[in-house]
């Protein structure tokens, strides 16, 4: 995870430069609070991966001489075959349309969105197909 | 393990025969000399010499960038279309697979460095003359844009206003500053003056200023550069450019008349309508290419 | 083709290519056991024992394969869309006053233009269609991270995009305020109607969509890559996706921000960018007084980053090309990952530059960065230069689209060069000058790389190959329409003819140029015909592509084509950004990034 850790810190220190710099030179204050949430950007999740990296050392995929044998097993969950993701796209579509043409299509397009997170949620916890 | 077949990775490119890059820097050199050499008569490179001072400085700017980018454009230019041409694909046999090469990565990161940094000097330094705003200049107006016209306001009360295809003129002297203060009635316009090599935006709410030093009599055409609705493509202007005596008369009679006729406020100024008036246009100046 | 030919010898002797049976199953990816379900996946040969098929299959599916040629079948028929409303435009100003189209017809036409193809084409197509199909191949994971995600940003793409073109059938038309919807003139005063609600709709579902998608593509990159697949192994494509998805997710929220903001000022009677009748102080905005120049701004700060979201995918194409028709490893692979964040930072520094004529933004700060940026380009290039040199290049269609990609890039970004002088900008700034420097950009890269990456990958993607000589013929229509459409704006923009106008005076001379940019667009829009050509003539008749057709260098290219359900039944020792071609070429072997050598006997473990 060093490098990856390496690269958000990276950016959060070269945007809390920059920003400083813009900060005082123009005393802008839209640029500056966007400079700012950039080099958080970089500083949040660089540290957790930089702690991480401590903590946990080297993986399989960070070691330069890592067999792919030594990568047996399972790897990950990745879920198949899923409905709820257009569900919840279809809500979202509805819910928008909504804003701009009459508050009632919100009927169709909340009810969706609440429908496709429970139905995510209970999947991921019954696993769904694969 | 065997001899090393060919293909072995992580060499360094071979050394070139000594022919071809002596070759390629002759050619170079060359044309930099060639440029050099036309330094004093650079063509314009498709830009407009331009009527105000401001302008000629942002056109020896343009044209230092663009010697600047023919010569880099060439060199890489060049390199690619060597590339293509001489390594074609002769034979089934594995190139040597070179991976890097430091002090050429060294070069090519630095020699841009250097010439970004040139490029950035010169800048500033027109950027400075072009934006420069003098304490007291000879000739104040405050520019409105509105949708779809301009309007010029003149510090005695003339006023001078007009849409779309009925372009307004600004009258100014030349030869001397003349301070813009450009604001907006209602959305974003962009007052831009072809030949000035200028333009700044009017925007709402916040008022901006620059100077024109206009170098000759003469016509100018402007227009709307920045997108407003329906008729922007139809937001013209005029500037007119005279010689101060002309400018302080035409104030004074600009404004008798207006006060004496108020519902005219509109009309173009009569003794200097660019469409009839044939001062300025033949006389040096104010032509598409400057002097 | 003898190598591949060996290669495939070498693969059957070493390992079985096909498994049939649970036995011989490879554990590499053994799917958790779901109790109620079947560990149906994992077959090379795909035996769906689950599962719902045909149209429902489509829509619940979560394979990042399906996502993303969705994804890209979805971009480009938006492309040709935005095509269509080019030549339009074109049409419109082959005359000085033309009545082909009104007014607001035009204005919405090129702002839809802009928007379907910033928005909905170049995007989407780079980094939801072919970094979802090709990442998680080029890192030998099984599939992105998180999948269901992966599908909901689909289907966000999509219901966006359905959005922004039904402005066309409300009345009042689609938006007309240009693709920046500058305040504010996109406030409800100035433009009114359903169609800027839709067009602000339809950027916040894509933006989510983007946002999603970079989400997915970090986590995939940093979580799911092989054993052996350090992050200097990786791919420069790979590379320049996760820099790309790390742009978009500083660029976008800000968008979606910046959306929210406009809407509330169109329907909820704030006065965030608008200033009515009141004066900012310094510029900034104040409780009493919006201001326009927040707007852009915040516009901006994404707007710039996002070009650079649309560029780099495309850089990472033909860094991919150009190696393997060349067949040497990338030039200066490190010197192209450090350029590429650099100009993922720097990009994000320079966003003031669309503003220079403002006169109320920091000059020097911004030309200098925006100056600076052309340093790791020039990195880039002549690394790219370096990949070609002293090798054997083979002119394929995609070898073609890179190279034309060279040349379109080297002027546009010599012209960005200018332009990033304020004087200079003043001069040109929304002028056809800076019209041919994007076109040249973005043409360049999202449609001569683009292209690249589909000739390139479409054998991978479909198990066929597209027509060589059609390709060609494409290519070079293409390129010779590019130049004759762009060449005379940059000559009528210095001339003074401003951009996103309906009708120009005539007695100026700028017709004659416009005249000629039309003919050129009309080149370029045949050369789009051979495409779909091609692409029915190859569906029609195929000609089997097999593993790996040009004997190409990264993982992706070790597995089938197409690639089987969860990617890879087997994969090849990892020791360099070219495990395919060490594989394929253990006598020029890829000097490992990292300390460990090549394994001398390992060929093919299979967990």
């Amino acid at each position: 995870m060093k490098i990856e850790a390496l690269f958000l810190l990276f950016l959060g220190v070269f945007f809390g430069v920059v920003g400083i710099v813009y900060w005082f030179w123009s005393y802008e204050d839209g640029g500056g609070m966007m400079l700012l949430g950039t080099s958080l950007l970089g500083f949040l999740p660089g540290s957790y991966y930089w702690f991480w990296h401590r903590r946990m050392g080297h993986r399989l995929e960070d070691r330069d001489d890592a067999s792919i044998a030594e990568g047996a097993g399972v790897i990950n969950s990745f879920p198949g075959s899923s409905i709820w993701p257009f569900v919840l796209g279809m809500g979202a579509f509805l819910t928008v349309l909504a804003l701009v043409f009459g508050m009632w299509l919100i009927f169709l397009g909340v009810p969706l969105i609440l429908t496709a997170l429970t139905g995510v949620t209970v999947e991921s916890r019954r696993g769904g197909h694969v | 393990m065997t001899s090393p077949p060919h293909g072995t990775p992580g060499s360094t490119t071979a050394i070139p025969p000594p022919g071809r890059p002596h070759r390629r820097l002759a050619a170079f050199g060359l044309v930099t000399a060639g440029l050099l050499l036309t330094g004093c008569q650079l063509p314009t490179f498709g830009a407009y010499k331009g009527s105000t001072t401001q302008s000629r400085t942002e056109y020896h700017l343009w044209q230092g960038f663009f010697v600047a980018g023919i010569v880099v454009g060439i060199f890489v230019l060049m390199l690619i279309l060597w590339a293509i041409f001489r390594y074609r694909r002769r034979s089934e046999e594995i190139p040597k697979q070179s991976q890097y090469h430091t002090p050429t990565e060294i070069i090519y990161t630095v020699v841009p460095i250097i010439i970004v940094v040139v490029l950035f000097v010169f800048t500033v330094l027109a950027e400075n003359k072009v934006t420069a705003v003098e304490a007291n200049p000879a000739a104040s107006i405050h520019v409105y844009a509105f949708q779809w016209g301009w309007e010029f306001e003149y510090p005695n009360g003339v006023k001078v206003i007009g849409q779309t295809t009925n372009e307004p003129t600004m009258v100014v002297p030349t030869g001397e500053t003349v301070r813009i203060r450009l604001d907006s009635y209602d959305v974003l316009h962009g007052f831009y003056v072809p030949e000035f090599n200028f333009s700044r935006y009017a925007t709402p709410g916040y008022s901006t200023y620059f100077d024109l030093n206009v170098l000759h009599n003469g016509d100018y055409r402007g227009q709307c550069t920045q997108l407003c609705g329906l008729y922007h493509s139809l937001m013209f202007f005029d500037v007119k450019s005279v010689s101060p005596g002309d400018y302080s008369n035409w104030l004074r009679t600009e404004l008798a008349q207006q006060r004496a006729h108020p519902s005219s406020v509109t009309r173009l100024p009569s003794d200097l309508n660019p469409r009839t008036s044939s001062s300025g246009s033949a006389t040096a100046g104010g032509g598409l290419y400057g002097d | 083709m003898r190598r591949q030919e060996v290669a495939f010898t070498v693969t059957d002797v070493i390992a079985p290519a096909r498994i049939e049976t649970e036995e011989e199953r490879p554990q590499l990816e053994l799917p958790p056991q779901i109790p109620g379900h079947g560990s149906g996946e994992g077959h090379a040969g795909g035996h769906e024992r689950h599962g719902p098929t045909g149209i429902l299959k489509w829509l619940t599916s979560t394979d990042h394969k399906v996502i993303g040629l969705s994804y890209m079948i979805t971009s480009l028929v938006m492309f040709y869309l935005a095509g269509i409303m080019a030549l339009l435009i074109r049409l419109q100003l082959s005359s000085p006053h033309s009545s082909l189209l009104t007014f607001g017809q035009y204005n919405q036409l090129f702002t839809m233009h802009g928007s379907l193809m910033l928005y909905l084409f170049a995007g989407p197509f780079a980094f939801g269609g072919l970094a979802n199909f090709i990442v998680p191949l080029q890192i030998g994971a099984p599939d992105m991270a998180f999948p269901r995600l992966n599908a909901l940003s689909y289907w966000l793409y999509l219901t966006g995009s359905i959005t922004m073109l039904i402005g066309f059938f409300v009345a009042g038309g689609a938006a007309s305020f240009g693709w920046v919807a500058y305040a504010p003139l996109s406030s409800a005063t100035s433009s009114p109607g359903a169609g800027g609600d839709l067009w602000i709709m339809a950027i916040a579902l894509t933006g989510f969509s983007a946002i999603f998608t970079g989400v997915n593509l970090v986590g995939t990159i940093f979580y799911l890559r092989a054993p052996g697949m350090t992050m200097f192994r990786m791919p420069i494509f790979t590379w320049n996706m996760l820099v790309t998805a790390i742009l978009i997710l500083i660029a976008f929220p800000v968008l979606t921000s910046a959306m929210v903001m406009l809407f509330c000022d169109r329907h909820f009677g704030t006065h965030i960018f608008t200033a009515v009748g009141c004066h900012l102080v310094n510029g900034a905005a104040t409780a009493s007084c919006g201001s326009p120049l927040l707007w852009q701004n915040l516009f901006w700060f994404f707007g710039h980053p996002e070009v650079y979201i649309l560029a780099l995918p495309f850089f990472g194409i033909v860094t991919e090309v150009f190696p393997v028709f060349s067949r040497k490893p990338v030039f200066g692979y490190k010197g192209m990952v450090f350029a590429t964040m650099a100009i993922a930072a720097l990009s994000t520094g320079v966003w003031a530059h669309h503003m220079f004529t403002t006169g109320a933004v920091l000059l020097p700060f911004f030309s200098f960065l925006s100056l600076l940026i052309a340093v790791p380009t020039g990195i880039k290039f002549f690394n790219w230069i370096g990949t070609l040199w002293h090798g054997q290049l083979q002119f394929t269609a995609a070898m073609l689209f890179s190279i034309g990609f060279l040349f379109a890039f080297l002027m546009g970004g010599v012209t960005g060069i200018m332009l990033a002088s304020p004087p200079i900008d003043f001069a040109v700034h929304d002028t056809y000058f800076v019209v041919a420097h994007f076109h040249q950009v973005l043409f360049g890269t999202a449609v001569f790389a683009g292209f690249a990456g589909v000739y390139y990958w479409y054998p991978k993607m479909f198990g066929r190959m597209l027509r060589e000589s059609l390709g060609k013929w494409h290519f070079w229509l293409m390129f010779v329409g590019f130049w004759v459409t762009f060449m005379p704006q940059y000559v009528v923009g210095l001339l003074g003819m401003p951009r996103r106008v309906a009708s120009y005076p005539s007695n100026l001379g700028w017709q004659s140029y416009n005249v000629v940019s039309t003919v050129g667009s009309f080149l370029i829009a045949l050369s789009f015909l051979l495409l779909l050509v091609n692409f029915v003539v190859s569906w029609r008749n195929p000609i089997p592509a097999g593993d790996n057709p040009w004997d190409a260098h990264t993982l992706e290219w070790f597995t089938t084509s197409p690639p089987p359900h969860h990617n890879y039944t087997h994969l090849p020792p990892i020791r360099s950004e070219r495990p395919t071609w060490d594989y394929n070429h253990p006598d020029a072997l890829t000097v490992p990034h990292g300390k460990a050598a090549h394994p001398k006997k390992e060929r093919v473990p299979v967990a």
